[in-house]
């Protein structure tokens, strides 16, 4: 694990810069895909770019909204960088909702427009995996297996690692397109459908799983969720493709 | 192009048997997997710098004369900021921990300016205190053995420790707005004691 490098008065995170190669690969892949699948590149990207800085920007609004008091006191803060003073979860509904919301304006097929975006999804998810590498975060639950690393005052299964080959499997499958490229949405589904099963798998060897009520893995339950709604848009969109 | 549908209509039904079959197991899964109801509550996390770790313990020298010890403040948060004089974003968040830690101090917030001596001077360290007019507890690391136990790797590094000793959050890296640690200490302080 090797989070940050200080550099000078600088402190890089290397988890964070491991996100942002993450994210230039993906727009690569994006655009590329996006050509392959006779869209116009320039607003699948814009519509990603704008989405993503939305999400940004509003996920700093919610967390001021949220500390109203304190930043009606000093609000310039409200335009540091820090990371820390952002809500992630409403920041990601609103960036998601500008993108669909800026893509239907822009009249683009949004299932079209899905399936552009699933190779550099998957190489997000794998640029993610190692970041959780280099953060120790994500980190695994304690066992005395021959492959346990030793992470937070305990030998634990490298789940980062676990994290990111299933990554990397998921990217070669998107890669090979095994249901071919009718531009349906269906590769979109497919990625999302691998992920949402990996991480029902490997989240039984995270040791920072959020528990709910009778011992349950949230991130499992959600994943089962996300998994069932697939399936059932996997019938409806694979109907309306053939 | 009559049997390219056909084909991909055969592997479409084939994924959805597919992901009905992980789904199943998926259930199977998170039942067999999930976590034991039987944890021992009585026993914290192990002690590690990371959030959801109990904080490691420590007994220092304070700048004062006098010793603190971490585990000693246990039912109250305790901010925990590493610093030295040398470093420039130390300086510039000292008045906003400073500020934090006078409209909170009544409220039971402990903040432990935690100089790493081992790496610093304290003659500088006093005259740094003295000039920025700091209230708040320095503890002196002099061996250096503090830091290394909170495998310190950027300056300056703050813990938000909860009222049971555990890290609830740490920031690598500043300066720190008044507004980040206010909202960080006010989380702190509304958890029962």
């Amino acid at each position: 694990m090797f989070p940050y490098l200080q550099i000078g008065p600088f402190l890089l995170q290397l988890s964070g810069l491991a996100l942002l190669a993450g994210l230039w690969f993906g727009i690569i892949l994006i655009e590329k895909e996006s050509l392959k699948l006779n869209l116009d590149s320039t607003r699948v990207i814009k519509s990603f770019f704008y989405g993503l800085i939305f999400g940004i920007v509003a996920a700093r609004i919610s967390f001021v909204f949220q500390y109203s008091k304190v930043y009606l006191v000093d609000p310039l803060s409200a335009l540091s960088l820090n990371i820390n003073t952002l809500s992630p979860n409403f920041g990601l509904l609103a960036g998601l909702s500008f993108f669909f919301l800026y893509a239907f304006r822009k009249q683009l097929p949004i299932r079209t427009t899905l399936d552009s975006l699933a190779p550099g999804l998957a190489i997000f998810m794998v640029a993610l995996g190692i970041a959780h590498i280099l953060s120790g975060n994500a980190y695994g639950g304690p066992t005395r297996l021959p492959w346990a690393i030793y992470l937070w005052s305990d030998y634990r299964h490298p789940s980062q690692i676990y994290e990111t080959v299933a990554a990397l499997g998921i990217l070669l499958v998107t890669l090979r397109k095994p249901l071919g490229n009718p531009g349906a949405g269906l590769n979109f589904l497919l990625v999302v459908a691998l992920s949402a099963a990996a991480r029902i798998f490997l989240e039984a060897f995270r040791g920072d799983s959020l528990i709910w009520n009778g011992g349950v893995r949230a991130a499992q339950l959600i994943g089962l969720v996300i998994l069932a709604a697939t399936i059932v848009l996997f019938k409806k969109w694979g109907e309306a493709s053939e | 192009m009559k049997a390219e549908s056909s084909n991909t209509s055969r592997l479409i039904h084939r994924t959805i048997i597919w992901a009905l079959c992980a789904l199943i197991l998926g259930v199977l899964w998170m039942y067999i997997s999930r976590a034991p109801s039987t944890l021992n509550m009585s026993v914290g996390p192990p002690p590690s710098p990371k959030e959801g770790f109990s904080a490691p313990d420590f007994t220092l020298e304070l700048l004062d004369g006098g010793q603190i010890t971490l585990s000693g403040l246990r039912g109250q948060p305790v901010v925990l900021n590493l610093w030295t004089t040398w470093c420039g974003p130390c300086r510039e968040e000292m008045p906003a921990i400073e500020k934090v830690y006078r409209d909170y101090k009544d409220l039971g917030l402990v903040v432990i300016g935690l100089n790493l001596t081992s790496q610093d001077s304290e003659e500088s360290v006093a005259a740094f205190v003295q000039e920025l007019g700091l209230s708040f507890p320095i503890a002196l690391d002099r061996d250096g053995s503090v830091s290394n136990r909170y495998q310190l790797l950027g300056l300056p590094t703050t813990f938000f420790i909860d009222r049971e000793g555990v890290i609830r959050s740490m920031v690598v890296g500043g300066p720190m707005s008044e507004a980040l640690i206010q909202s960080k200490v006010k989380n702190l302080l509304s958890e029962n004691p």
